[in-house]
């Protein structure tokens, strides 16, 4: 919270956004829908935070907001206006810091002011002050490239204070740095936002990580994948600083993971001897066996004994929920652990696989993978079915895309290759193109 | 370094049926300036061939004119480079027959079609010095532009899409946009095909200052002129005093011009490559320090800041993409482009069909062969010599140092100057001329498969060259498995690029004469030649527009699947 601007809940909002809907034209003429019906509004003095995986949409909804890109229904008002390309009182900070490696942190700094025409010497008064506040003193002359992340970071802070914009939008801007140099340049810009010494009103954080949202928004909308939505809105109302050891802070950050591993429609699903939802049209998400393997040995051995808590693991293997629930899901759907509530149990074929050695764990995946993924069990019934025992890829793309982007398709393909490499239940030439039985020599 | 070529990666694909189009409407201005040329060669005789002097009190002036030239070719191709690479890029509309119209315009052997851009140009400013002039610039414009029109249009495509994002949202205007993040991200590239411009303009600007069009003998003052005079007189102390003369001018160039240019413009690349010495130009630290050059700046810049906002204040442009003037738009492109097409065909049906029989046709295309023939058997000889000479030298970064501007400064060495000494020796010994000739085809582009595969052997990773020595990898086993694929993509470039010069340099290497001693071998190059010598502008038409085919197919079916299979399997990193 600002101190000198306290969330007021009637308070006009500085931004709205009214079911907005972005959908993106897909390669067979039809259209993919990233995000869906989506509204918020940011009032003054407001942290919010937009929480979800890779794919949920929520950084075309910062952009959205940004004016980079445009809703395909629904509409996005700043002060009370429809937004139509970047608008004037709203900056953005970006996760890649998007620094012009040919101008140094002044110039950098200085760009935003000079395309908004302002007088050299304001310019120079009012980027020499942004870069002060950020504390970048000394910094004025340095190139990007001879910075480490966390300062060029700040530069892209500075970068977008200086055009003393209302709303501050941040695209999971400490995601490219390392944890202790994260940490670092939240608590600082927390420090400023509550001591009211940076000229916005209100700020739109996007991230991945729970617990950065937790310490960082005053209220949390949780979002889902496939099509990108809101799910929940959780506020935050733990009094600032907040302290990740606070039992209050742990207690949220568990009850966002029980949120976010919760299934829709669970307990409805008519096939119980196959994970909700999978079919042949599931995007697979890459992940190695290795990862798979390192999972359930983790939680197999003590001292978890079986079943482990989300957020207890992910900070035990220093993984963020964009390493961690793509793993948990794929265990999950090949029935190996089954994830509910915040946990993740093994089931007995999980527990008989960290047990197993090497040859024996290879049987134990390729059964379930031919049982539980429906598009492993269709490969290998083709390549069975065909006199050659070979089939080339492309068959299957164009089978995958009538259900999915070409890029979804393509990565789905990448990684059921992988698991089939390591199941050998089928083998692969990339050079060729070709899907088959032979086992290269 | 040297490792970006332009190369169009829009169409990657099958041929589309825009590049059929794109070959048409080529094709069709070819002919088109081809028949327009014959009716306007009488004026021709009225301009006085401007006398040259072999006196070498004039290489100075010579050397001056021929480097203005290029100067101001230099700059016409730049011109071309930010509006036709931008549009290409801004509009993906005109894009897709703006760069296949530019993959087969850098197919075109324009030196085989000098005469004829003279004739046109003359026409343009009858009996006059400055048609030839224009003739030549325009001339080296072609052998110069396509390339970096390219890299830049491959730049626009790639700017890291957070920048643009960040550039829009920190509301730059198009403008700023342009000069602030498109050129310098641009730069690096651009600079670098720069350069290799300007290699293939020397060998140019030599060609194109004297030859004949049909009995008429066009002469610019420069060392092109110098050099042919030379030749025709049989005058050995002149060539020898030409050839030092393009050395020095070639060494200033590259180190008044170029290399502060190259250093200048590093401050623009993206990614630094860790380990990788910043270039340095002594001209420019010299001119950093320089107060008198700072003042300079800072008046350039106040002006370009005036300018941008003269800019701004101008109306501004309606957008071209917006979906309501996209449907009128695309039929009046559709129209336009279809119009132009029709023209082409007429032409074609106009002067190739009617003129010319199926047999003349038959005869293009079997010396085409044999052309083609000759470019493989000397790359392949080329590739036998320089690449274990360029591995054995990229791995020793201290010879590279000096090793690779040495090679790039032999590319940019117009060997042609050469041709004229050979041509006693092959008489004097009896040589044939169909197998003697031939090394002159690739005297001046075999140094871009050395300095490319240099560029490779220098970046194979430290840790890879260890694991081989650890392994004990040696002899052919270690050509086999770690140098030959490490600094295959990098062979690649640079074959096709002395493959697509070699096919140009054929016109003036398969007919080469020395005072009365005259040698050809049999070619297509020569029968450009040849008929360039006749003023026949038909047989230089088909000559031409068959030669372009023979190296687009090339291209397609060869260079490009090759190219992108290197940068798939072999591409480190």
């Amino acid at each position: 919270m600002n101190a000198n601007l306290k969330p007021v809940p009637n308070a006009p909002a500085l931004l709205d956004v009214e079911h907005a809907r972005k959908t993106f034209p897909r390669g067979d003429g039809g259209e993919l829908l990233v995000l869906d019906d989506v509204s918020l509004s940011v009032a003054p003095g407001e942290i919010v935070g937009l929480l979800g995986r890779s794919g949920s949409g929520k950084s075309t909804l910062l952009r959205l907001i940004a004016g980079l890109a445009e809703p395909s229904g629904g509409e996005v008002r700043y002060l009370g206006k429809p937004v139509a390309g970047p608008a004037a009182g709203i900056a953005m900070v970006f996760q890649s810091f998007a620094l012009f490696p040919w101008l140094t942190v002044y110039e950098n700094v200085a760009l935003g002011l000079e395309a908004l025409h302002v007088p050299r010497d304001e310019i120079r008064s009012r980027s020499l002050a942004a870069i002060d506040l950020i504390g970048l003193d000394g910094f004025e002359s340095a190139y990007p490239r001879e910075l480490s992340g966390g300062m060029r970071q700040r530069v892209g802070f500075a970068r977008a204070l200086v055009v003393h914009p209302n709303i501050l939008l941040m695209d999971e801007p400490f995601s490219a740095l390392d944890v202790l140099t994260a940490e670092n340049l939240r608590t600082d810009f927390l420090d400023l936002w509550s001591d009211g010494k940076m000229p916005i009103k209100g700020v739109i954080l996007v991230t991945h990580n729970i617990e950065e949202a937790v310490q960082m928004s005053d209220r949390i909308l949780v979002f889902a994948t496939n099509p990108g939505r809101i799910v929940t809105s959780i506020d935050v109302k733990i009094p600032r600083p907040r302290d990740r050891l606070d039992p209050a802070f742990a207690a949220l950050v568990e009850r966002i993971y029980v949120e976010m591993t919760a299934k829709p429609g669970r307990g409805t699903t008519a096939r119980p001897e196959r994970a909700p939802g999978v079919g042949i049209d599931t995007v697979l998400p890459r992940v190695s066996s290795n990862l798979l393997s390192g999972l359930i040995e983790t939680v197999a051995a003590q001292p978890f004994a079986g079943k482990a808590d989300l957020p207890e693991i992910a900070s035990e293997l220093q993984l963020e929920i964009d390493d961690l629930f793509p793993v948990a899901e794929s265990l999950q759907m090949l029935r190996f652990a089954e994830v509910e509530g915040g946990d993740l149990r093994l089931t007995p074929d999980g527990l008989a696989f960290a047990d197993a050695a090497s040859d024996e764990r290879k049987r134990v995946f390729a059964r379930h993978l031919l049982g539980q993924v429906p598009l492993a069990a269709h490969i290998r019934r083709v390549l069975d079915e065909r006199a050659s025992h070979a089939a080339p890829k492309s068959r299957f793309l164009d089978e995958l895309e009538d259900h999915m982007s070409p890029e979804s398709a393509e990565q789905t393909l990448r990684a059921l290759v992988s698991w089939a490499r390591y199941a050998e239940v089928f083998a692969y030439d990339d050079e060729t193109g070709m899907f088959s039985l032979e086992n290269p020599t | 370094m040297p490792n970006t070529t332009a190369w169009s990666t829009a169409n990657r694909g099958a041929p589309t049926r825009f590049d059929l189009i794109a070959l048409l409407l080529v094709v069709g201005l070819l002919v088109f300036l081809a028949a327009a040329s014959r009716g306007v060669l009488a004026p021709l005789a009225t301009i006085e061939a401007s006398p040259v002097s072999l006196d070498p009190s004039h290489l100075p002036e010579y050397a001056a004119r021929s480097t203005l030239r290029m100067l101001a070719a230099m700059l016409l191709s730049l011109l071309f480079t930010f509006t036709y690479a931008t549009w290409a890029a801004k509009s993906p509309r005109a894009g897709r027959i703006l760069v296949p119209l530019l993959d087969v315009l850098q197919s075109v052997p324009i030196l085989g079609f000098i005469s004829v851009t003279f004739v046109f140009f003359m026409s343009l400013a009858p009996g006059r010095v400055l048609g030839a002039e224009f003739a030549a610039i325009f001339g080296i414009f072609t052998s110069q532009a396509w390339n970096m029109a390219f890299s830049f249009y491959q730049s626009l495509r790639t700017v890291p899409v957070e920048l643009e994002e960040a550039a829009r949202s920190f509301r730059l205007s198009a403008w700023a946009r342009f000069w602030r993040l498109e050129v310098p991200f641009g730069m690096p590239p651009l600079v670098w095909n720069m350069m290799m411009s300007m290699s293939g303009g020397w060998f140019f600007v030599v060609a194109s200052e004297a030859f004949t069009v049909g009995a008429k003998t066009v002469t610019l003052p420069g060392m092109g002129a110098y050099i042919a005079l030379a030749s025709a007189e049989s005058n050995f102390k002149a060539v020898g005093y030409a050839i030092a003369t393009m050395l020095i001018v070639i060494l200033l160039y590259d180190q008044l011009l170029f290399r502060p240019l190259v250093a200048w413009a590093d401050r623009f690349r993206f990614e630094q490559e860790p380990g990788a010495l910043p270039p340095r130009s002594w001209v420019l630290d010299a001119l950093g320090k320089s107060i008198l050059v700072a003042r300079f700046l800072r008046f350039l810049r106040r002006t370009w800041r005036k300018l941008g906002a003269a800019f701004r204040a101008a109306p501004g442009l309606p957008r071209l993409e917006s979906p309501q003037h996209a449907k009128r738009l695309d039929l009046v492109a559709t129209c336009v482009v279809g119009l132009l097409l029709l023209l082409a065909l007429w032409e074609i049906r106009d002067v190739l069909v009617t003129q010319l029989s199926w047999g003349e046709i038959g005869v293009a295309v079997g010396l085409g062969a044999i052309t083609m023939l000759r470019v493989f058997v000397l790359i392949a000889l080329a590739s036998i010599v320089w690449v274990p000479i360029g591995v054995w030298i990229g791995l020793k970064p201290r010879v590279a140092r000096v090793a690779q501007p040495v090679a790039q400064f032999l590319a940019a060495f117009p060997t042609n100057l050469l041709f004229s000494v050979v041509v006693p020796v092959i008489v004097a010994w009896n040589l044939s001329p169909n197998i003697w000739l031939s090394p002159l085809m690739i005297l001046g582009t075999q140094w871009y498969i050395l300095f490319n595969v240099i560029a490779g052997a220098s970046s194979i990773p430290g840790e890879m060259r260890s694991v081989a020595t650890n392994l004990g990898l040696t002899g052919w086993l270690w050509w086999r498995k770690v140098a030959l694929p490490a600094v295959f993509p990098f062979y690649v470039t640079g074959a096709l690029t002395a493959s697509g010069g070699s096919w140009n340099a054929a016109i003036v290497a398969e007919v080469a004469s020395w005072g009365q001693q005259h040698v050809e071998a049999a070619g297509l190059g020569a029968y450009i030649a040849d008929a360039t010598v006749a003023g026949d502008f038909h047989r230089i038409a088909l000559g031409v527009v068959t030669m372009s085919v023979f190296v687009l197919i090339i291209n397609r079916i060869l260079w490009r699947p090759l190219y992108y299979y290197a940068e798939r399997k072999f591409r480190l990193s």
